[in-house]
């Protein structure tokens, strides 16, 4: 299905931190459409600063108290210019909304276990994710990382959907009630993958580069399946202009959102032949 | 009454003057999704070389103020590919297909041109001879004037379709380079091609994209593209496709006073997929506000009587 293109206003704007915030967006379209691991291309409408939209993961399907979709929601993380507009943004301010775009998760169900593996704010692509393996019952687990207790977010969203959370904090810092353990979260996740059950686990990666190819050697050292969600500085989202582009191995082979050559490139576009690929299929450089 | 907005390129006809530009479209078919393909007047195709080519290593774009630096290095499927795989879904979709062409030699350029003969469904050639972001080739025939004409003559003794140079602005007098190709018998010239740019990042002090140097696009440069599409008018009288940062029906008028038969849109197409049906509303509308019945009474209708004095 085509994605549509909304002008979208903003519900609300929650700044989480300094640095990071929520960004709710009335495009009910988008939401319906919305699967798991797929993004959208947002950027404040009707201005040339910034001039391309940005990439973002749907964090959150938005619905009303009937359960109808009214909207999405991103995770925002103050970076660059772009971004910080972003993070200013007030309800009532309209923003420029494409998608729903690119390959979603593969979901999992028991016995295999998911495991979820978030750096900051890589979190984005596992709240939709975990709501969809909690209706199908696979047992899951969140191990999330991030630089210190104030930047774990939403740990009550996924407990209230019955997720077991791992969390580390680079600082060590202890989020309230909750054990961080001190360090990078492959160290929780290396722990749990050499105790894996037999049914094993599907390991799902989004966070910094160097984490996302740490979690995928290890997921192929313990031999388990391991999707990761790559970030790419992307200019359309569609395939046109062939700036997201990831290496993958002469392997890779499947069956892309829309292929358009991408199944016999050395370098394929992360925006219709990702952002979600197969951990064991891309080449870390 | 509907205006009409048919345009023709010396033997070629199109509905309207919108073309989708070269590498900022993918093969097309990447649009279809969002676009009818045959509603735009024609679809330039990613630049093609005889074989695939890797291009450069991400990150490959970075944006500006009102623009962006690419240097994607030319990615692409080789010519052979893209007659077998894209062209004939290209025609099913009824879209008027341009082939940009590329090459590192003078042979290149002549044997892609041939391949592209023997091919059903190719409306025109593109010649690039302007990106700024390879090595070999291309812009070294853009930036000279006996390299312009010998490759404009070379791929005109081996074609029978239309050949149009696609310039480079990276040079001190364009309309000269319009004029060596057309001396050398091409049917049209596009222009402009990106403008040679770079950006640093303050912190690192590093480049913002690998390849350093890239091209830059959008509405930044949109003045200097309308200023050389005009100076090219007055010197050539071979049509001129004009681009370079269009994001709007306003912007294609202007590019069509100053001399454009027909106009192509880059980079707005990133910004917004959906600009292609928001133009052709726009055109429409301004020809019927403006009581214009054919749109080709605008190409370098442009009136230099100096503006009234207006006070801020």
């Amino acid at each position: 299905m085509p994605p549509v293109d909304i002008d979208a206003t903003v519900i609300a704007n929650a700044r989480l931190s300094s640095d990071y915030s929520v960004l709710s967006l009335a495009a009910p379209e988008v939401g319906r459409r919305t699967r798991p691991g797929q993004f959208v291309m947002v950027k404040p409408a009707g201005v040339t600063d910034p001039l391309l939209r940005r990439p973002f993961s749907v964090f959150e399907v938005l619905r009303n108290s009937a359960g109808d979709v009214t909207g999405v929601s991103i995770l925002n993380k103050r970076a660059g210019r772009s971004t910080k507009k972003l993070y200013e943004l007030e309800p009532g301010d309209v923003v420029s909304c494409l998608g729903p775009l690119g390959v979603p998760f593969e979901p999992v169900s028991a016995p295999v276990e998911a495991w979820m593996v978030a750096g900051g704010v890589g979190l984005a692509p596992f709240a939709t994710l975990a709501e969809s393996l909690a209706a199908a019952h696979t047992p899951t687990t969140l191990f999330y990382g991030a630089r210190t207790a104030g930047e774990l977010f939403y740990l009550e969203f996924f407990e209230r959907l019955g997720i077991k959370l791992v969390l580390t904090t680079e600082d060590g810092g202890q989020a309230a009630s909750r054990h961080c353990v001190k360090g990078r979260v492959t160290g929780p996740l290396e722990a749990a993958l050499k105790t894996a059950a037999a049914s094993g686990a599907m390991v799902y990666a989004c966070g910094p580069e160097p984490m996302l190819e740490a979690v995928a050697k290890l997921a192929a050292r313990y031999n388990q399946r391991c999707q990761v969600s790559v970030e790419r500085v992307m200019g359309c989202g569609l395939g046109g202009c062939y700036s997201c582009v990831v290496p993958v191995k002469p392997t890779f082979a499947k069956a892309t959102a829309g292929g358009h050559g991408d199944e016999h490139a050395n370098l394929v576009r992360s925006c219709i032949s990702g952002p979600v690929f197969d951990g064991a299929e891309l080449v870390w450089e | 009454m509907t205006p009409d907005l048919s345009v023709t390129l010396g033997k070629l006809t199109l509905p309207n003057p919108l073309i989708a530009a070269s590498g900022c479209f993918g093969y097309g078919l990447e649009y279809e999704q969002v676009v009818d393909l045959s509603t735009l007047g024609g679809v330039v195709s990613k630049g093609l070389f005889m074989k695939e080519r890797q291009g450069h290593p991400p990150p490959r774009i970075v944006e500006t103020p009102a623009g962006m630096i690419n240097a994607i290095g030319l990615q692409g499927i080789g010519v052979h590919r893209f007659v077998k795989e894209k062209l004939p879904l290209l025609n099913n979709a009824g879209a008027r297909t341009f082939v940009n062409v590329c090459g590192t030699t003078l042979d290149e350029y002549v044997e892609v041109c041939k391949v592209l003969s023997q091919a059903d469904g190719v409306a025109a050639i593109e010649l690039n001879i302007s990106c700024p972001n390879i090595k070999e080739g291309g812009i070294q025939f853009g930036c000279s004037l006996t390299g312009t004409y010998d490759v404009v003559s070379a791929v005109k003794k081996a074609t029978h379709l239309p050949v149009i140079p696609k310039l480079t602005p990276n040079v001190t007098d364009v309309a000269s380079f319009a004029r060596a190709a057309e001396d050398a018998g091409a049917d049209a010239v596009s222009l402009v091609n990106t403008f040679l740019a770079m950006a640093i990042d303050v912190e690192t002090r590093r480049p913002k994209i690998t390849n350093v140097l890239g091209g830059l696009s959008g509405p930044a440069i949109r003045p200097i593209a309308v200023r050389m599409v005009w100076e090219c008018y007055q010197l050539v009288k071979i049509p001129i496709i004009g681009m370079g940062g269009i994001t709007d029906a306003r912007d294609v008028i202007e590019f069509m006073l100053a001399g454009s038969s027909a106009v192509q849109i880059g980079t707005q197409n990133f910004v917004d997929p959906f600009v292609w049906a928001k133009v052709l509303d726009g055109l429409n509308e301004y020809m019927t506000r403006h009581k214009i019945e054919k749109i080709t009474e605008l190409i370098g209708s442009f009136d230099p009587t100096p503006p009234k004095a207006v006070h801020a």
